[in-house]
Parts: C-alpha cells; structure tokens; sequence
C-alpha cells in the first residue's frame, strides 16, 4: 500500500495537520504598480508572485479574432527548491506547468469579451514546498482580479493524496513537498467553486478507481474552502483601497 | 525598460536643477531614494535579502555547496552569480527577453567581487585543494527601473535625459559585517573601488568622470553604513525574539 507512515496513529500528517486541513493561506493584492495587476500568495512555505499586464493589443503571430489570447509563463527562482535549479524557465517542466495553467485560467477569463486582445499572465516560485501549481492559480485569480479582468468565477486549484489510516482510506487534503516526495498519489485539481465546474485534472502514480472519487471530492472541497479565503482577501483588499484614495486625494 | 516620455522643456529643468543641487523630488544630488530592506525571506536558502528601492524590486538569495576548488586557486573559494530578470518587472523580459540585461549585472558583480579585498575567498576553502565553499548568488528582479550614478541614483526621468549611467562597485567597510565585541584596533578604513562600469549613448570627459566617481564612493560609504546598521539591529531583534516578519505581505 502506498504511503505508510503519512498519517500517525493519532491520525496527524508529518506536519501535524489532520487530514482535511489545508496548510495556512496568505496573500496580498497589489504588490506592485507597474502591471496591471498583481498578487502575492503564501500556501503554506509555498510562496508565488503572480502579475498580469493587459489585456492590451496582441502580437500578430498569436492574435485570435474570436477570443482573447491568454499568454501564461510559469517561472521558478533557482533558489526555490531544496537542490539549486539552474534554469529558471524554458525547461519541460515549466513549459507543461505553463500550458496547465493556461488552460485553467482560459476557463474562467470571459474571452469572448476582447477578441484580437491578449493578457499576459507571469507566475514567479520563490520558494517551492509542494503544490506550486495551486499556489500559482490561487494568486494569478488573485492578480486578474486585481486587474480588473472579468471572469466567470474565481479558479482554485487544490491537491490532494490517500494515506491508509488503522486500515481505512484516509483522503489527505493539500499535500505538501514531504508528502509529494514519499511516493503517495497526488489529484490535483483546479476548478470553478461556485458553479462546480472542473477546469483542469491531473494526477500522477496509481490510485484505485473504487478511491478516486473520495479523493476527488476531498479536493473539490478544498477548492471551495480556498475560494471563501480569496473572496475574503479581495473584499478586504477593496475595503482598504476606498479608505486609502479617500486619503490620497485629500 | 518601460520608455518614458519627456518634452524637451522638461528634460532642460532637470539638468539645470542637477547643476544648482537640487532635484525634482527634493533631494541634492548624492541623496539616495528610502529604501527597505529584509533579510530572510526565502527559507530554502542558506541566506536570502530582498530590496525595495522606489520602484525597484530585487531579490536575493545565497545558496552554499561543497565543491573542489580550481586547480590553479587551491586556497581559494569559489562565488558564483547568476540574475534573473522576471517577467513580473515588465512583459519585455518574457522568455530570454531580459537576457542581456541579466548577463550584464552578472558580469559587473563577478568583476567587482573578484578582488581579495572586496570579498575574501579564502573564508570559503575548508581542505585545501580538496575541498570548498562554492556560494550561489542568485538575483531575481522582479520589478526594475533600474538607475545609478552620475547624480546618485537617479529617477527614471532624470537617466532618460542622462547622456552617460556610470556604475561604481564600493567595498564594505568589515566593521558593520561582523561582530566585534571589544574595541579593537582597526586598521584606519578607506572604501575602495573594485568595479566600474559605463552605459549611455554619451561621453564624458575624464574631469567628469573622477568627480562622478568620488561622489559614487562617497554615497556608497553613507549607504554601506545605513545597510551595517540596519543588518545589525535585525540581527539583534532575532536574537530576542522581537523580529516580525513581514516578506511581499506589507
């Protein structure tokens, strides 16, 4: 069986959360003044800056006259992770991290709206500790809404694993880096809470279909407990930025 | 770098204000813009800063790794640099755009700690000829108007109208770097300068460029005290517990 020794016989992950915790989320809008939108996420010892400039007029090799183009980038600093990465991006991974993101960022930017326009969407690691991907959609929701993108609904991404606890199934919600590296299954998902919509899926080793849809619910209720954060996060945002120009212009 | 656009009017207010000492925000001409300043940000590294100067965002970490030294430098550490301009900074320096940009710093910080009096490398070799610190120093710039000195760090306005950016690498005074609990004897300090580096579509005569010079090391000495006594008092609030940590959330 995979994973032994995820969950104590207390029933506490290696970092003490139980199983349907997810780790701590902080986040901040408007980090920086040149693009049009930014944000900064912590999930966790996971930390991602996310900026988005546009939508604004579109390259002639990708320029689309339906929808408009969304340009993603996923990078990761080369002190991010334990071992010293020495290519920042360009390499497969990021590529394939770039074009999973694209995808779930696609279905939630109302894109019929701006046709033969493009959003450029810059994700940047600094500090991988397992489940950058989500912490990268989390904050690139985070960076549209700060731009003033209109979107269908907020994107939350979520992982989650299977530990065996006493014999029985136990699905661990939000995996960190240990848990990733000790060779047990990770879903991730990314999806639209308020309609329940799913976005992007993927998973990687072996699970049993008789588990799957456990696991697969466990997530989809992190993504909904992700989304009440980052709701509360923009309006304290908004709340702030009224008192704030108040302030300015006096 | 985001161009910026200036009348000719403007550009002559600026230079006959540079030439009577005062600036268009207030300040002389060797003042530099507030800067804040953290260290620790990033967990994974052995050391990591991060500076916010104006409009300037960098990132800093150091990771440490025992190699073998060069055959010819037994004695010798090795130092390695290596700076990465986001695309969070502006949508030019998507892919490799911020490549030349990012080779340029790297090469101007390697020249400047190449001397034995800027940075002693001898404190990294642990066996002679066997073994060795090697320190990677990685830059992220994750938001740039990037200026330095001819007028001390000049706004973006002020280096569009600049005919020559000149860039002086100052040693440290080891006073602020290290602990020196009784009042030793120190040899009487004089900053040296151990890199120069010169950009801008312009000329200078040599008169200019020794007075511009002095006036960068006599900045450099006034900055390089304000970062001693700023890393000192961070150093003590860590050891009593006052230190909060702020990152990208402030």
């Amino acid at each position: 069986m995979p994973g032994p020794d995820l969950l104590s016989s207390q029933g506490l992950r290696l970092d003490g959360r139980r199983p349907n915790e997810l780790r701590r989320i902080r986040c901040k809008l408007g980090v920086f003044t040149q693009p049009d939108g930014s944000a900064y996420l912590e999930q966790g010892n996971t930390k991602v800056l996310a900026a988005v400039y546009g939508p604004h007029q579109a390259s002639k090799s990708k320029s689309s006259t339906e929808a408009v183009v969304v340009n993603c980038q996923y990078s990761m600093a080369t002190f991010s992770t334990g071992e010293r990465k020495n290519r920042p991006r360009g390499d497969r991974k990021s590529l394939e991290m770039s074009l999973h993101l694209r995808q779930a960022l696609t279905a939630a930017i109302k894109t019929e709206l701006y046709p033969r326009s493009q959003i450029d969407i810059y994700i940047e690691v600094l500090q991988a500790d397992g489940g950058a991907y989500c912490a990268s959609v989390n904050a690139a929701t985070l960076a549209l809404v700060d731009a003033g993108v209109p979107l269908r609904a907020y994107v939350c991404a979520c992982t989650a694993s299977m530990a065996w606890h006493g014999g029985s199934p136990a699905p661990l919600l939000d995996v960190g880096h240990v848990e990733e590296a000790a060779g047990g299954v990770v879903l991730t998902v990314a999806s639209l809470p308020s309609t329940g919509s799913i976005a992007l899926l993927e998973m990687s080793h072996r699970l049993h279909s008789d588990y799957f849809e456990n696991v697969l619910s466990r997530a989809l209720q992190g993504c909904r407990d992700i989304e009440v954060i980052l709701d509360k996060a923009v309006r304290d945002h908004l709340a702030e930025g009224w008192t704030k120009q108040d302030v300015v212009t006096v | 770098m985001a161009g910026i656009l200036l009348s000719h009017t403007e550009k002559v207010y600026i230079t006959h204000g540079v030439k009577n000492e005062y600036r268009s925000d207030g300040r002389s001409n060797i003042d530099y813009r507030p800067m804040e300043l953290e260290t620790d940000v990033v967990s994974h590294a052995s050391g990591s800063a991060r500076l916010r100067l104006a409009n300037t965002d960098i990132l800093v970490g150091v990771k440490t790794e025992i190699d073998v030294p060069k055959p010819d430098k037994p004695g010798l550490g090795k130092i390695e640099f290596f700076v990465d301009c986001s695309a969070n900074a502006t949508p030019e320096f998507e892919g490799r755009g911020g490549e030349q940009l990012a080779n340029s710093i790297s090469n101007i910080m390697l020249r400047a700690y190449q001397s034995a009096q800027a940075f002693n490398l001898k404190q990294l070799c642990i066996f002679e000829g066997k073994q060795c610190w090697k320190l990677y120093i990685d830059i992220l710039v994750t938001l740039c108007r990037i200026g330095e000195k001819c007028v001390v760090d000049p706004t973006a306005e002020e280096e569009s109208c600049s005919l020559v950016s000149l860039i002086v690498g100052v040693t440290g005074n080891p006073k602020y770097y290290n602990d020196y609990e009784d009042e030793e004897e120190l040899p009487a300090f004089e900053a040296k300068c151990s890199v120069i580096s010169m950009h801008g579509p312009g000329s200078v005569s040599p008169q200019n460029l020794r007075d511009a010079i002095n006036q960068g090391i006599i900045a450099a000495v006034c900055l390089d005290e304000a970062l001693g006594k700023t890393l000192f008092r961070e150093r003590r609030d860590t050891e009593q517990f006052k230190r909060h940590s702020y990152g990208f959330l402030k």
